[in-house]
């Protein structure tokens, strides 16, 4: 059972990561529909970095934990940034509509990830997976509390500081009530002399560059280096969208949210003596509840549990 | 001095007015040229291989051979109709993300009446209840998220998205009941039952469906009152409860119907094309449709030619890759994808010009033609990285119409007659 709920922890981080970067973008009044591509872009980016860094080496046995972590998580922020400046390049300047837009990143980054994963050798991924799937050595013998708060990789505890980070940052600092002012009303955000154009990219590209982190995490950490298809990384990237709206557009209550996600997400390997038809049944739960918790956060429909007022707008000084 | 020192941008923005009725088209030809030849030098960089002889591999693919031509034009078929379903549910700005899995519900329930039926009826029977089935199946995919829409305003976009993995995970429960092995042999069951029959050769009928369901869709959206209405709540929902149209009802109609067209696309799947049944046999038609429709404009014609378009990229690449003895199938959807950027892209050139700063300025400096000057130095404190964003305001044509109203030009006063 505590393996269960650390495996489900431990799975959380690649919602947290996608949830976080999309309120992010969220709360600067732009919906993107692109993450699942985005984070394909960032699983496959990781996957670049990591093939440059072992094609560099002479032998498998020279894999050292610091480079094998750090190269491929570069790559996949630069990866998943390209997807992000794309992304703003036509909502922002060129005031593309940004669910189409969103839609066609998300194709784009589905394709292209699995055409790089059909070219890209593999040698040493597994041993770079080792490295992301573990932090602190020799936790077993902690227990269950070890089990439960030691045992991940650095990926699970960059997730949950970004999210605080995030958190912090959108409600106690000046940057944070200004994204806020250009997600709730850009046209006064416009008039008090903030600068539209510039947090609506920021955000939108830091944003893109934590939800990218969540593919790679998947891809290194979770599956160990062997690719778990784009249509997999594609899920989860929809279901952080749906984490947003469940979390209210606090990066705080992403963290719980995640967990319960990723209770469910890991339900189906937790029920070890059902048949495999039982199993689809349960692998359509996340979904299932999504749906229940859309419905009721739409009937309840609190002041405070509302989206920004302009998100999915694009603003346009001349149309006020 | 200080007159001189307020600059003017590099450029304004301003919206274009009313254009020759070529540019746009053109603008858009230009889109698609330079999309697909990024995509070419993308596929020429992996295969080696001159961008130019790909092209030619491209139009061979597609236009190659009778058959080639035909694959072509099944694809734009089954592109279409599910463009066709999502239609009017996106005129009313419903985003129904979930086309593909309320195809993939039709497709399923296509095979369930087969799988139990198929040594009970006569084979003209067994269809009718196959597309009975079908479109049921649909319908209720699609209206499930419109009755929560209508009654609670519940994001729909979200909800249909959740509905195509619900599907998914459905299809692959009630195939491993049939098959515990995991082996998919379902196909046996159409070396005799539930084939459509073939006019002529297997293709040509589902153009047939693919045209009337077109023209019908046109007549439904433009002539009707229910398409003045769908309309009318896409504009505007507060107009429309003013002018008296129960806009809950109108949601959950059009849902209905966009959902029974796409569970009658799933039937047309099962019976006339692929004669199975797999949880991936809609191959994200429902999202390619969305863009194909917006991208269209939502006119029916557009829609053909984008269809046609998107057909053409997916054979086009394919050919490139068996000609050139490479397999990687997610070559297409890079190239596709790549075309979408550069329409995506290339509807701001249409709405809005760009008009640079003129280079003469300085040589004249009492000649103040561009208007904003007045507005500038208003601003100038305001916004010290002016040069990113201060368009002209006063170069906008006031009476200027919003895209929005130029997508339906005609509608609203044509149904406003009928009123």
């Amino acid at each position: 059972m505590i393996s269960f709920i650390a495996q489900s922890i431990r799975m959380s981080a690649a919602f947290l990561f996608g949830s976080t970067g999309e309120i992010i973008t969220e709360k600067a009044g732009h919906l993107n529909l692109g993450i699942p591509g985005v984070m394909c872009m960032g699983a496959i980016g990781g996957a670049i970095g990591a093939r440059l860094y072992v094609s560099s080496l002479a032998d498998l046995s020279q894999i050292s934990a610091f480079p094998a972590f750090v190269i491929p998580l570069l790559f996949c922020l630069i990866f998943a940034s390209l997807m992000g400046i794309l992304y703003s390049f036509l909502t922002v300047s060129l005031r593309a509509n940004q669910n189409i837009t969103g839609l066609a990143i998300s194709t784009f980054g589905a394709g292209f990830a699995t055409f790089v994963n059909n070219i890209i050798p593999k040698d040493g991924f597994k041993e770079i997976g080792y490295v992301y799937f573990k932090l602190f050595p020799s936790t077993e013998k902690l227990g269950g509390f070890g089990e439960l708060f030691l045992s991940y990789g650095a990926m699970v505890y960059l997730a949950i500081i970004i999210a605080i980070a995030a958190a912090l940052v959108l409600k106690k600092t000046r940057t944070g009530l200004h994204l806020r002012a250009v997600g709730e009303s850009p046209a006064t955000a416009d008039a008090t002399g903030i600068n539209i154009t510039g947090y609506r990219y920021t955000a939108t590209i830091v944003g893109s560059a934590i939800a990218g982190m969540g593919g790679l995490f998947y891809f290194f950490d979770m599956n160990g280096g062997s690719w778990p298809y784009s249509d997999a990384i594609s899920a989860l990237g929809w279901l952080s969208i749906a984490i947003v709206i469940f979390s209210i557009w606090r990066p705080d209550l992403c963290i719980l949210s995640s967990i319960i996600f990723g209770l469910l997400y890991r339900l189906q390997y937790f029920m070890a003596s059902a048949t495999l038809s039982q199993k689809t049944l349960i692998g359509m739960l996340p979904y299932v509840i999504t749906i229940a918790v859309l419905i009721v956060t739409s009937i309840v429909g609190s002041k405070k549990a509302q989206p920004p007022a302009s998100l999915g707008l694009n603003y346009f000084r001349e149309e006020r | 001095m200080t007159k001189n020192s307020s600059r003017e941008p590099l450029f304004h923005i301003t919206k274009r007015g009313a254009t020759v009725w070529w540019k746009p088209l053109f603008i858009r030809a230009i889109a698609i040229v330079a999309g697909l030849f990024i995509g070419l030098c993308f596929a020429a960089a992996y295969t080696k291989v001159n961008p130019f002889k790909l092209l030619g591999y491209m139009f061979s693919g597609a236009f190659g051979t009778q058959k080639r031509i035909w694959n072509l034009l099944q694809d734009t078929a089954l592109l279409l109709m599910v463009s066709i379903a999502i239609v009017p549910a996106f005129k009313m700005k419903f985003w129904n993300i979930g086309a593909d899995g309320q195809t993939l519900v039709g497709c399923l329930a296509s095979a369930v009446a087969i799988y139990y039926l198929y040594d009970k009826l006569p084979t003209w029977a067994l269809l009718l209840v196959m597309l009975l089935f079908s479109l049921t199946a649909g319908m209720i995919w699609g209206v499930i998220p419109a009755i929560f829409k209508a009654k609670w305003n519940t994001n729909e976009t979200l909800f249909t998205l959740m509905m195509n993995y619900v599907a998914i995970q459905l299809v692959s429960f009630v195939l491993l009941k049939w098959f515990p092995s995991g082996q998919n042999d379902f196909a046996k069951f159409f070396s005799r039952y539930g084939n459509m029959p073939k006019l002529g050769n297997p293709y040509v009928l589902i153009l047939i469906f693919a045209v009337v369901l077109t023209v019908t869709m046109h007549f439904y959206l433009s002539k009707t009152k229910h398409g003045f209405e769908v309309s009318l709540v896409g504009e505007s929902v507060n107009t429309s409860k003013y002018v008296g149209v129960n806009v809950k009802k109108v949601i959950i109609r059009t849902m209905i119907l966009s959902g029974a067209i796409c569970g009658f696309v799933g039937f047309a799947l099962v019976a006339a094309k692929d004669h199975a049944i797999t949880t991936t046999m809609v191959g994200g038609r429902g999202f390619t449709a969305i863009i194909v429709a917006w991208l269209a404009k939502f006119n029916p014609a557009y829609m053909a030619l984008a269809s046609l378009m998107v057909a053409f990229l997916s054979r086009g690449t394919s050919q490139i890759l068996s000609q050139t003895g490479i397999t990687n199938s997610a070559l297409p959807n890079i190239v596709t994808a790549l075309v979408f950027f550069f329409i995506i892209g290339c509807e701001f050139f249409i709405t809005y010009s760009i008009k640079f700063r003129k280079k003469n300025k300085d040589a004249t400096p009492a000649n103040e033609p561009p208007a904003p000057e007045t507005s500038e130095p208003a601003k100038e404190p305001s916004s010290p990285s002016s040069e990113e964003e201060t368009p002209s305001l006063a170069e906008a044509p006031a009476e200027e119409r919003t895209p929005a109203e130029e997508a339906l030009p005609t509608e609203i006063t044509e149904g406003g007659e009928e009123k």
